[in-house]
């Protein structure tokens, strides 16, 4: 089966060519089963290889699939790296891919644009599969423009309206941002080993100096913060949510924002031996978790509250590669997967109840009424809030742990962090689902339970959010961490991420955790149970500091005004100042100054242009033949 | 012989069209140009990989007193530049058939011999038989651009006429001054092979300025900035297929220029002035992109994309190493053809609703939906998204600038970014949205139009995903070239 890998993308491939060239002539049924199928059928070959590749002693399979580009020294191999690393996200891609797939069948139903949706999705799980399968930094490369590409697509998915493109705009270039810090990365990188394959270049990594090491890795860093909206190029994120849900559920919760943390787990060497790039890691990582959560905490609109905890919790994931716990960052990047996708997907099953309302303060009481979308949600909520006993829960004490043992400012960071997450999630709960309803009257009538293609997703993932914990048990349980044995592989630093924290503290750090987590839920409780307390309708009632966050700390606005603005601005003086009036200017004023010149061929233009033409030709021919004819 | 055949046959179909004054032209020229893509790919399979030297050959004397052989042949480099010549012709032609021109012989009589000379440019071995096809090249686009182009095609044409030719007699005199510095047993030659040698021998002083006096007329022909203000008005008031051999194949003889005729020349002056004129390649990527940015005219936008392009082209050739060079002969083919389809689409917008201003466009997505991903297809081949073809080139041209500097290379690489902002921008402005006033009824396309379409497509995402039989032959073609430089 591991020969076959190269069946995972095909598969989608090939659903996204049936529903590129054909989607319209199909039945809105056979183009969604297509797509959908397409999936599964990857995620079956997926999962027969992942078993065969654990119950094989060789644990890293390279597979050639077609020379690609060649240039001197420089050989990029189209070619596919299967170990436990790619493995493990094929099965997070295909899998919630193939969820969030059956769910869009449901959710896009009505939508004219049915089969393009899907033709975008096939080709999305496509380019994934290629960003964890490839062998190189720049199949790699390949794959996470793609998923540029078809977040670009769909972010803009509803094309007529302007909004919605200018998000889809601002996503891809300040994607592409961070994709030149990648693209510089990778540079360096064959300049300074000669080659761009994984398997060729990490074990050479100890004969680099390490100033080499801290240029790359920052570099690399810095593709890693466009494509999982770290600071400062965040802002896209909460802005791409102008797609439909299931995209947001599918592209910018589960997989695509995680390619930046599969992409440091893969260069880890760079980052074991690089103080500097660690620190900054952890550091951005740190920011951007509280940051987001902290803008999080008063934002109104589902999506955006989903949005920025996802911005919050990639940042969680960044800060535990910053200190090296690299299999606990994959473990929360699996975990995350799994509840925040239920999230999105619960979300998108209320906003589909709602008639496509997605203001909290319009929502309220609809416990009752979608109950299996309440209850998943319920889960997926604990989950995230770290309740004991969740998938959430271990991931995140895992991470904490280790950052406590590196450095304690930003372990309570991490952990402020997470007091702020319970709170904004079950701010979200509360309002959403308990209380009165205090939408309007069509839409208290309107609402009803969504179709079990939408349901059934749910109900899968929400297991998943209740059991994925057992993937990393903690050690100091005695019980065994598969994920770290699973990650450990591919670490070519061993050991650098076992905790040295002794069981007494580990113990103290978990207990702390679940009263800072207990007491938030219990004073968001208070809040908005009790007190019934509800967001102000407008802006203007806002307390000063509420407005900062509330408005998102105006980023947007200083981008805007630093860079958006001036580049216009500039652009504007160089075309009709520097260009026409000053090159162009000194280039006529030189054409004057040899005006006789300019007046010899001036007169040849007022003769007979046709006889020119033909004299000119014949001339050319008499010459030619002449020089011919006379040797 | 087939290295002649190819030459002369687009020569000889003009005759034929200048003579019969037909007016079924533009269905005869466009059976020409089919025909002479074929020879080309005969050229294809019948090129031998790694050859030591120039193949297919034909050489007869011309001026023998003077040393002036009419000698032309085939290497990797212009195999494929030749290739990217006679694919384009016939997309050239037709994507002009929706549109009417007087005297159509003479039109398509002229974009004939154009082909002829461009053609001759790209497979000259001889000094001087190069400098005869360059300057013949001039001669009928001057003409198409002035009998067949917009408003105030006189005055911009005339421009554009003098200063290439300008800079091409600069060029003449470095030639001649190569030419007098010739050996080959007490003899003087314009042989290729002899100019090298002679170049090698220079100091680095005379290097440098034999160096100035040929770069300064590759540069204005592609045109790098600050050479450039010529090209953005020729561009738009050039007909549609005026604007595409301009842009589409003619820049390419000055970077093809660069690659043949000046790195292998004079590697010490390049040494001691490339650093220099990269600085001025990467200022014009940055330049031409913001200025890009701000276009309302779509045709224009191009024409300052195109600048930007050809700045990393340039830059990349000019850090004179496997990568840069190999990367630009790449995004050569890859400009080549996406640029035909962008400037087709200019037209078909103008032709369709009447204006190219993007202001005043919209919605046309939810009116056209084929056309929509057709355009955004050659959008994204023109922003180099990875499995387009102008991927390939991008990312060797940025590796090659890194070499020769991390920071230039950093600044060159701002047109990832930059070129997404302006055709995004654009795209979004034309395309999405509501529909406007100005396109209320944009209806289906040309069948004409769409083949062009449909076909440059084709080559973008196939030569995104297979590269290797095109970039086989540049990445041995460079090697060779490297030989000599070294």
């Amino acid at each position: 089966m591991i020969k076959l890998i190269p069946l995972v993308p095909l598969f989608p491939l090939i659903g996204f060519l049936i529903n590129g060239f054909f989607g319209k002539k199909l039945s809105k049924g056979l183009s969604g089963s297509i797509a959908s199928v397409s999936v599964l059928a990857s995620f079956i070959v997926a999962v027969l290889a992942f078993i065969e590749l654990n119950g094989n002693a060789t644990k890293s399979h390279v597979i050639d699939v077609f020379s690609w580009i060649n240039s001197g020294d420089l050989k990029i191999p189209f070619q596919f790296l299967y170990d436990n690393l790619s493995s493990l996200f094929l099965l997070i891609i295909t899998g919630i891919g193939f969820l969030i797939h059956v769910y869009s069948t449901g959710y896009m139903h009505e939508d004219e644009g049915f089969s393009r949706f899907f033709t975008y999705l096939n080709l999305f799980v496509f380019f994934m599969l290629l960003l964890v399968l490839g062998n190189n930094y720049i199949i790699t490369f390949v794959g996470w423009e793609g998923v540029g590409l078809c977040s670009y697509l769909l972010i803009g998915f509803w094309y007529k309206n302007t909004a919605y493109n200018k998000a889809a705009n601002k996503a891809f270039i300040m994607n592409r941002i961070g994709d030149l810090g990648f693209l510089m990365g990778i540079i360096l990188i064959f300049i300074t080993f000669g080659s761009v394959s994984y398997t060729e270049i990490f074990d050479k990594a100890g004969t680099v100096p390490t100033s080499t090491l801290t240029t790359i890795a920052l570099l690399l860093f810095v593709g890693a913060m466009g494509k999982s909206a770290q600071l400062p190029l965040y802002t896209w994120l909460p802005d791409a949510m102008a797609g439909p849900t299931p995209v947001s559920a599918l592209i910018h919760a589960a997989t695509m924002v995680t390619a930046g943390i599969f992409m440091v787990v893969r260069s880890n060497v760079f980052y074991a031996s690089s103080e500097v790039a660690s620190e900054t890691v952890a550091v951005v990582g740190a920011i951007t978790a509280l940051f987001a959560a902290t803008i999080g905490l008063l934002q109104n609109d589902i999506k955006k509250i989903l949005a920025y905890s996802t911005v919050s919790q990639l940042g969680l994931m960044f800060l535990a590669l910053g200190v090296g716990a690299y299999s606990s960052a994959v473990f929360h990047v699996t975990t995350h997967a799994f509840f925040k996708a239920l999230l999105f997907l619960g979300a998108g099953s209320v906003i589909h109840a709602m008639g496509g309302e997605q203001d909290i303060r319009n929502m309220g009481g609809l416990k009752g009424k979608i109950k299996i979308t309440f209850f998943t949600m319920f889960v997926a909520t604990l989950a995230i809030s770290g309740v004991p006993g969740l998938s959430g829960f271990f991931s995140k004490d895992e991470i904490l742990a280790h950052v406590y043992e590196h450095n304690k400012v930003l372990w309570g960071v991490g952990m402020l962090t997470s007091i702020l997450t319970a709170f904004y999630m079950f701010r979200m709960l509360f309002l959403t689902f308990f209380g009165k309803f205090r939408g309007t009257h069509d839409q208290e009538h309107h609402l009803h339970e969504s179709p079990p293609s939408m349901t059934f997703p749910l109900i899968v993932l929400a297991i998943l959010s209740v059991l994925g914990g057992f993937l990393g048990l903690p050690e100091f349980w005695g019980t065994p961490n598969w994920m770290h044995h699973q990650i450990g592989e591919v670490l070519q630093r061993k050991g650098h991420s076992i905790s040295m924290l002794s069981h007494e503290v580990e113990w103290i750090l978990m207990a702390l955790a679940v009263v800072a987590a207990g007491a938030s839920i219990y004073f968001t409780y208070m809040m908005f149970i009790k007190h019934k307390v509800l967001p102000v309708a407008k802006e203007e009632e806002l307390k000063p500091w509420q407005k900062v966050i509330y408005n998102k700390f105006y980023v947007d606005e200083i981008y805007d005004a630093l860079v958006r603005k001036p580049l216009d601005a500039v652009s504007g003086v160089l075309h009709k100042i520097v260009d026409v009036q000053i090159i162009d200017g000194l280039v006529n004023g030189v054409g004057s100054g040899v005006k006789g010149l300019g007046s010899v061929i001036r007169l040849a233009q007022q003769g007979n242009i046709g006889f020119y033409v033909i004299s000119m030709i014949m001339g050319v021919v008499f010459i030619i033949l002449a020089t011919f004819l006379m040797k | 012989m087939l290295t002649l055949l190819l030459i002369a046959f687009p020569f000889l179909g003009a005759l034929i069209l200048f003579f019969s004054k037909t007016s079924a032209a533009k269905t005869i020229a466009l059976g020409i140009t089919l025909v002479e893509f074929i020879i080309s790919l005969g050229l294809f399979f019948l090129y031998k990989h790694n050859p030591d030297n120039c193949q297919l050959s034909f050489e007869k004397d011309w001026v023998s007193n003077l040393g002036i052989r009419f000698d032309i042949g085939i290497d990797g480099i212009g195999l494929l530049l030749c290739l990217l010549t006679t694919f384009l012709l016939p997309l050239i032609v037709l994507s002009s058939f929706k549109n009417e021109y007087e005297k159509p012989f003479n039109f398509y009589g002229l974009m004939l011999v154009m082909q002829s000379a461009l053609l001759g440019v790209f497979t000259a071995n001889d000094g001087f038989l190069f400098y005869v096809f360059w300057e013949l090249a001039l001669i009928p686009i001057y003409f198409i651009c002035l009998l067949w182009g917009g408003e105030d095609r006189g005055r911009i044409t005339f421009k554009f006429f003098v200063y290439t030719l300008f800079g091409s007699l600069f060029m003449l005199v470095g030639l001649i001054y190569l030419y007098n510095h010739t050996n080959v047993n007490g003899l003087k030659s314009w042989n290729i092979i002899d100019l090298y040698n002679a170049g090698h021998a220079l100091n680095a002083t005379q290097q440098s300025a034999v160096f100035w006096l040929i770069f300064i007329a590759f540069a204005i022909k592609m045109p790098i900035f600050p050479f450039h203000t010529w090209q953005p008005n020729t561009y738009v008031n050039a007909p549609t297929q005026g604007t595409m051999l301009l842009s589409g194949i003619m820049l390419k003889m000055g970077t093809f220029g660069v690659i043949k005729w000046l790195l292998p020349v004079v590697p010490l002056g390049v040494e001691e002035w490339g650093g220099t004129a990269i600085i001025l390649s990467v200022i014009g990527i940055i330049y031409a992109s913001c200025i890009a940015i701000v276009q309302k005219d779509y045709k224009r936008l191009i024409a300052y994309s195109s600048i930007a392009h050809v700045g990393l082209i340039s830059a990349g050739m000019l850090a004179m190493n496997q990568q840069g060079i190999q990367g630009a002969v790449m995004q050569m083919l890859a400009h080549g053809v996406s640029v035909i389809g962008l400037f087709l689409i200019a037209d078909i917008l103008l032709r369709h609703t009447g204006t190219r201003d993007i202001d005043k466009l919209g919605g046309i997505r939810s009116m056209n939906g084929n056309f929509a991903v057709l355009f955004l297809i050659i959008v994204m081949g023109a922003v180099a998204l990875p499995l387009t073809n102008g991927f390939v080139g991008e990312f060797l041209l940025i590796n090659g600038v890194y070499q020769f500097s991390p920071t230039l290379a950093l600044f060159a690489g701002l047109t990832i970014i930059l070129g997404a902002v302006y055709m995004l921008r654009s795209y979004q402005k034309i395309m999405l949205g509501e529909r406007t006033d100005s396109n209320v009824a944009f209806g289906a396309l040309a069948g004409s139009d769409k083949a062009v379409l449909i076909i440059v497509c084709i080559v973008i995402v196939t030569f995104g995903v297979y590269p290797k039989p095109l970039n086989d032959i540049a990445e041995e073609g460079v090697k060779q070239l490297l030989t000599y430089i070294k």
